[in-house]
């Protein structure tokens, strides 16, 4: 199911020259701004929790994995190259598997890991802050990977999809519509998080058991149904 | 030469046989329309495009799709105030751009790369550079039309509460001036974010990349300015108000809450800031020197950007 060969060049497809840049730019700042902030405000708990739930897991994890995501495959199909890796006696599940893969290293590696460090920083783990926020971000880029690269496969337009979704549905709806949050990878990825600190500084708004439930379902049917599709693929003209 | 001395010999030979046909072709000796009208129809073709008009139905779908979502609060905030025979708006004319600032974001995101990045990736720069249009006016036309179409968007709302507002007869001078406040406000927005938005799209080819890019500039600036004031607001609270000051300043950080600051200071908008504490005055004029700065940087670095033609 995973070959080191397609792996390879998602790779370096994903980390070339300029992605890297903006993908490293954006857990930089994150690092920069809890530095500034233990500086100001001192060790807070509240603070660390603000912050790693507002910047690190609302708005930072979402953009990383529609970059990694739909970078993963949506280029690809976009200047057509990708029918040279189709014509290989690859099987193309095998295929979005590989690339599935890459992506949620690439997801969690640039997010999960300088949440980690940025609720180091910010209060040294008091309260599991720290820890709980990282699985969160480890959970939502394999859930965030998954559902972006279906989408870098299915449409053209990925992109805006993708943060039409992160940054409309679950930040501005979520905001507003009590029942938008069930619908939200960011509030699962809570609830395994919730269950992590154990405290009542990281809150959810859905259960575990029905958290952990749609990840699974979302990550494994939107794997599956990218797979399907890039069985049918046809590659369309320039708009 | 060796070779061609061979070929030479049979046309000399057949001289009296050769002669040129005038097969019609005629010079063209109809108006030239120059400089200012090629621009003209950059900015119009842009402008146009920035709405899908012109292209095709799918590239219709998002720019339509997000104009829709601008205007449907407004006009159900006006249907709300006519029918409850409100005293005054629910909203500000100023805060409603502010408030909205995700969708205007997404516009810019989807709409600047289109404008910019398509012509890089499929080679058309240099084609229109052999047109008599110059750099200058090349950036101009694709500002000023990103600039018109933001401007379209954000300014339509505020026309739909404005006579929302006339028809619920709320007060005729009160409304007007807190309309123009609006105009002026997001007619600054429109040129900040079309400045930034084109100068992050112009430096890839790849569409989607750049729909990241100046998304993420946007969202992340936005995102960790306004958490830091959170941060601060807190701050003041235990200490008596001494961080305000600092509310303020770190709100030059991110272009949605530079338009904030200033309108606050000089157009009478209520600041969204937390603690609703915006810049005075003496700050208001460095968030107006911030705002336009990068209006004006923006301009440069893509000048600098279409120096040179070739990718």
């Amino acid at each position: 199911m995973y070959d080191p060969t397609v792996a390879r060049l998602t790779y370096r497809a994903l980390l070339g020259r300029r992605r890297a840049l903006i993908l490293g730019a954006l857990p930089l700042l994150l690092i920069v701004i809890a530095v500034a902030v233990r500086g100001l405000a001192g060790a807070d708990d509240q603070t660390a929790s603000d912050l790693l739930g507002g910047l690190a897991l609302a708005t930072m994890v979402p953009i990383i994995g529609v970059i990694a995501g739909t970078g993963a495959i949506g280029p690809e199909i976009d200047d057509g190259s990708v029918v040279y890796l189709l014509s290989k006696p690859v099987k193309r599940p095998t295929i979005i598997f590989t690339k599935l893969i890459v992506a949620i290293a690439v997801t969690m590696v640039f997010s999960a890991l300088p949440t980690f460090i940025a609720g180091f920083i910010l209060n040294g783990n008091g309260q599991q802050i720290a820890v709980a926020y990282t699985v969160a971000a480890l959970v939502a880029s394999i859930a965030y990977a998954a559902i972006f690269l279906l989408l870098g496969t299915v449409s053209r337009h990925a992109v805006v999809f993708g943060l039409v979704y992160a940054l409309v549905w679950e930040a501005l709806f979520g905001s507003l519509v009590e029942g938008a949050r069930t619908l939200s990878v960011q509030q699962w990825s809570l609830a395994v998080a919730q269950k992590v600190a154990g405290g009542d500084m990281v809150t959810s708004d859905v259960a575990l058991p029905t958290a952990t439930v749609l990840l699974t379902v979302v990550t494994v049917l939107a794997t599956w149904y990218a797979g399907q599709k890039l069985r049918s693929l046809t590659l369309a003209g320039e708009e | 030469m060796a070779v061609e001395q061979p070929m030479r010999t049979p046309v000399t030979s057949s001289g009296d046989q050769t002669r040129i046909h005038n097969i019609g072709y005629r010079t063209y000796d109809g108006p030239r329309l120059g400089r200012s009208y090629a621009t003209r129809s950059l900015y119009s073709q842009s402008l146009r495009g920035a709405y899908g008009l012109g292209r095709s139905v799918k590239s219709k779908v998002l720019p339509m799709l997000l104009f829709v979502v601008m205007c449907v609060p407004a006009a159900i905030m006006v249907a709300v105030a006519v029918a409850t025979k409100a005293k005054d708006l629910p909203v500000d004319y100023t805060r409603y751009a502010i408030i909205m600032q995700a969708v205007i974001s997404l516009y810019v995101a989807s709409q600047a790369p289109q404008s910019v990045s398509r012509d890089l990736r499929f080679k058309t720069v240099p084609l229109y550079f052999s047109r008599p249009i110059e750099t200058a006016d090349y950036v101009r036309a694709k500002f000023a039309a990103l600039a018109s179409a933001l401007f379209i968007l954000t300014a339509a709302p505020l026309l739909v509460l404005y006579v929302g507002a006339l028809l619920a007869k709320l007060d005729f001078a009160d409304q007007t001036k807190g309309f123009a406040q609006g105009l002026v406000s997001v007619a600054l927005l429109s040129l900040l974010f079309a400045g930034i938005g084109l100068v992050i799209a112009s430096v890839t080819p790849r569409r989607g990349f750049g729909i990241a890019a100046v998304i993420a500039v946007m969202t992340i600036s936005y995102g960790a300015v306004s958490t830091l004031q959170a941060i601060a607001d807190a701050q003041s609270l235990g200490d008596g108000g001494g961080s305000s000051a600092a509310i303020a300043w770190i709100g030059l950080f991110s272009p949605i809450t530079l338009i904030d600051g200033l309108q606050s200071a000089f157009l009478g908008a209520s600041s969204a800031f937390p603690g609703g504490v915006g810049p005075g005055n003496g700050e208001g004029l460095v968030y107006l020197l911030a705002v336009l700065g990068l209006i004006a940087a923006s301009y440069g670095l893509l000048m600098r950007r279409y120096k040179k033609v070739g990718l």
